[in-house]
């Protein structure tokens, strides 16, 4: 329950933490809050040669509104900056309330958004919240930088599209457009634990009222967060009562593909997404403008 | 800068005293404050981030001092339950409550509950019983059944006002 010996660096710009990282010759990780990481070092299923402590680079802890609109969250930014946060509260209440699911509050002291995106945990709450809200995802490298959509950044299980010596530094979470509704519901055994099955829900009315634009995002039903095409087209054109909230049960839960494990069976697993995207679609619909 | 996972200095202030000291990279927060502070107030459960036993106070946030390297905390201020009562050996409002309704049992648990109530008192004076049981949802304990430690956050609460 020891972590093995590692080389520890803690530069105090990005350029440093990059020239650090560009090291192809050791198993180099960056240790932003160390949440997932140091745990996986105490059980000894991570053994990295070397840390790159990015806890000291100012220019990473960034959390603001950018012209456009978007909220800028970079890599440095503990999830409980952003939950203490007005501007988060009130312009992003998705991504504020699906934060509030992650761990325990002791957690997200330390815990970053940026490090939960790039662990990629496909039980995360992050994830799903990064596909369902449309966010981009910018990586930098010793090569420069790019940036990815979230349907390209999530791989799958503990994968995303990061190359060798490339980090996430920040991601940009579109502003709401306005009246939109949503909703967020996971279930899982113990507050705080890892979900068994989420659901995230984005949904906007058009000028007649009905269902014009639709996100429906499930996690915990495989490697990564899954946006299912079938329910969202089901959504278009309806209005979110108990008959179309059924019918998307019934297509969530013939399109997710999930594991049996300790906690609950894949059949139990394949009716609870059902029934939370369900759920997800009457409370995001009871919240639309219209 | 370390490049073999050699020694480094690590300074922090403990419950209000600058501490120097050195530690190799891969030494947790809690060792350190155990093994070469010989604060053992800070109690190691499971070492994993689960249990909440090792909770302590960095700059004033709950944190678990098992989920971090000494190194991290370098220039940081700490609170541990050692820093809890005050120098007369006064306890602190909430381990007086814990004491007062048997909020323990083994006391095994207790420092990690002390100070993630600690935390939660001073950024919510009154917050719902929702809010109070998810600030307490990280920390595990096996005798009380929990009761007596929501009754005992209230009394301080109170006590605390």
């Amino acid at each position: 329950m020891k972590p093995a010996r590692f080389a520890y660096h803690a530069p105090e710009t990005l350029a440093e933490t990059l020239d650090l990282l560009a090291d192809a010759d050791r198993d180099v990780r960056v240790l932003a809050g160390g949440q997932s990481l140091v745990p996986m070092m105490n059980f000894r299923l991570a053994v990295p040669e070397a840390l790159v402590d990015i806890g000291r680079v100012a220019e990473l802890r960034v959390l603001r509104v950018e012209d456009g609109g978007e909220l800028r969250v970079g890599a440095g930014t503990r999830q409980a900056e952003l939950l203490r946060d007005g501007r988060v509260a009130a312009g992003w209440p998705l991504l504020a309330e699906g934060v509030r699911h992650v761990g325990h509050p002791q957690i997200r002291s330390r815990g970053t958004v940026c490090g939960s995106l790039a662990h990629n945990d496909p039980t995360a709450e992050l994830p799903a919240l990064a596909l369902a809200l449309g966010a981009r995802l910018t990586v930098a490298g010793s090569a420069g930088r790019r940036e990815l959509d979230a349907e390209a950044f999530f791989v799958s299980y503990y994968e995303v599209a990061l190359e060798p010596g490339e980090m996430l530094v920040s991601a940009a979470f579109p502003a709401p457009r306005p009246g939109s509704g949503w909703s967020f519901q996971e279930l899982a055994r113990r507050r705080g634990d890892f979900a068994l099955i989420g659901a995230v829900c984005v949904l906007r009315a058009g000028d007649d009222g009905r269902i014009g634009s639709a996100r429906l995002v499930i996690f915990g039903a495989g490697g990564r967060p899954l946006r299912v095409d079938a329910a969202e087209q089901a959504l278009l054109g309806t209005v979110g009562d108990r008959v179309t909230a059924a019918e998307v049960a019934r297509l969530v839960a013939d399109t997710v593909q999930p594991l049996s494990d300790i906690h609950a069976s894949a059949e139990y697993r394949r009716a609870l997404a059902g029934e939370l995207a369900a759920r997800c679609v009457l409370e995001a619909w009871e919240r639309c403008a219209r | 800068m370390s490049e073999t996972g050699e020694r480094r200095t690590v300074r922090i202030c403990v419950n209000g005293t600058d501490m120097l000291a050195e530690a190799e990279p891969r030494l947790l927060l809690s060792d350190f404050l155990r093994h070469t502070l010989s604060l053992t107030g800070t109690h190691v459960g499971c070492e994993h981030g689960v249990c909440g036993a090792c909770t302590v106070l960095l700059d004033g946030e709950p944190v678990r001092s098992c989920l971090m390297f000494a190194v991290q905390a370098d220039g940081g201020e700490l609170t541990t339950v050692e820093g809890l009562a005050d120098p007369h050996g006064e306890l602190h409002a909430v381990q007086q409550a814990f004491h007062e309704l048997h909020g323990m049992q083994c006391g095994f648990c207790t420092p990690g509950f002390l100070l993630s109530l600690v935390a939660t008192l001073r950024s919510n004076p009154e917050p719902s019983d929702d809010e109070l049981l998810d600030s307490l949802s990280g920390n595990l304990c096996r005798c009380t059944g929990y009761a007596n430690i929501i009754a005992a956050a209230r009394l301080a609460q109170e006590r605390m006002r």
